[in-house]
């Protein structure tokens, strides 16, 4: 592909990179990225995947844009509010930079639909951007058995953690290290389950990272590796995981052959009661 | 015995299960936990009798669903 003088200036610094240069940079422009969650991880890590020049970008959001998104959902802005999130975020990542061709999925992942959208592209790496584990482990689950990289993060109060699955690699899946979602009445309560707003900020900001790195076979993943972060203590840890031969999808006997949907409890607001 | 939690060297008496190290850590909620002890994961039925030995290495690994009033 040639560059026109719009594009050798727009990408500029990542050209004057050494590891990344004209070829990395068209890489980039022929990638596809799966975004599922358009909230406080998805939406910092589309800004920057958008603003590095990936060439496809889907979104995948069944929500519309409420007022308390905004404290960290930086794709979204005021006058979006009501609006659906995945026309919001192609609105934001269209004026950011227009070689981006956005594909939106407005709906929300489930054990029905998930297959066929991360297939619908063939996209060449996925960005786990959900707020609950019931997505968590569907998302997990559907790129093991789809053999597609991945990157898994969550967030909450003033703490991150994420890790990336590079399948064919031994590498560790979200399943290997926490078996099943916890049980039912161990999620937190309301009152622990707020979130600084800057932690997606911090963590969907390194799934992008990971996204971009893996594109361009720089550096190392986190495949193998949790990274955690304490945003109070400012303390960034990286802990080794290893595959887990007992893991129901990924170990050595699979149990999970197919997908399957969660009960996903979340918390009123409204009522500070748990619902689900 | 000298066991290391979370990288951290810690001191802790003989005979102390997965179970009791989790409250001795002060984890709050130990069904929000995963255990690695030397590398391998321990199934969470197994925690009350796994007993730790010297110079085990521990990693509590909490879950995160992230978001905000989605659990």
């Amino acid at each position: 592909m040639e560059f026109n003088e719009e594009q050798i200036e727009r990408y500029s610094r990542h050209i004057l990179l050494e590891e990344v240069g004209v070829e990395g940079q068209e890489k980039l422009l022929q990638s596809k990225v799966l975004i599922i969650g358009t909230g406080g991880l998805g939406a910092p890590a589309a800004m920057y995947l958008a603003a590095a020049g990936i060439g496809t970008i889907g979104l995948v959001d069944g929500d519309v844009v409420d007022l308390s998104n905004l404290q960290r959902q930086i794709i979204h802005q005021t006058k979006d509010v009501g609006k659906l999130k995945v026309e919001s975020g192609k609105d934001t990542i269209n004026e950011l930079n227009p070689d981006v061709n956005v594909i939106t999925y407005n709906e929300f992942a489930t054990s029905e639909n998930i297959l066929r959208i991360i297939k619908d592209q063939d996209y060449d790496f996925i960005i786990d951007g959900t707020d609950n584990f019931a997505a968590k482990f569907l998302i997990n689950d559907a790129c093991v058995l789809a053999k597609k990289p991945f990157s898994h993060a969550g967030i909450i109060r003033f703490q991150g953690q994420l890790t990336t699955y590079i399948p064919d690699n031994n590498t560790p899946c979200y399943r290997c290290i926490f078996q099943t979602p916890p049980p039912e009445g161990m999620v937190p309560t309301c009152r622990e389950a707020g979130v600084l707003g800057v932690m997606g900020g911090v963590v969907g900001t390194l799934q992008a990272t990971e996204a971009i790195k893996y594109i361009l076979g720089l550096g190392q993943t986190l495949a193998g590796y949790l990274l955690t972060y304490d945003g109070l203590k400012m303390e960034f840890k990286k802990i080794k995981i290893n595959h887990n031969k007992k893991c129901g999808v990924c170990g050595d006997a699979p149990t999970i052959t197919e997908l399957v949907d969660y009960a996903n409890p979340s918390c009123d607001l409204k009522t500070g009661k748990l619902n689900g | 015995m000298n066991i290391k939690v979370n990288g951290e060297a810690k001191e802790i008496k003989d005979g102390v299960s997965v179970t009791e190290m989790l409250k001795i850590e002060d984890v709050e909620m130990p069904d929000m936990v995963s255990v690695q002890l030397n590398g391998e994961f321990v199934e969470r039925e197994n925690f009350p009798e796994t007993i730790l030995k010297e110079n085990d290495e521990i990693e509590v690994l909490y879950f995160m669903g992230g978001g905000s009033f989605g659990i």
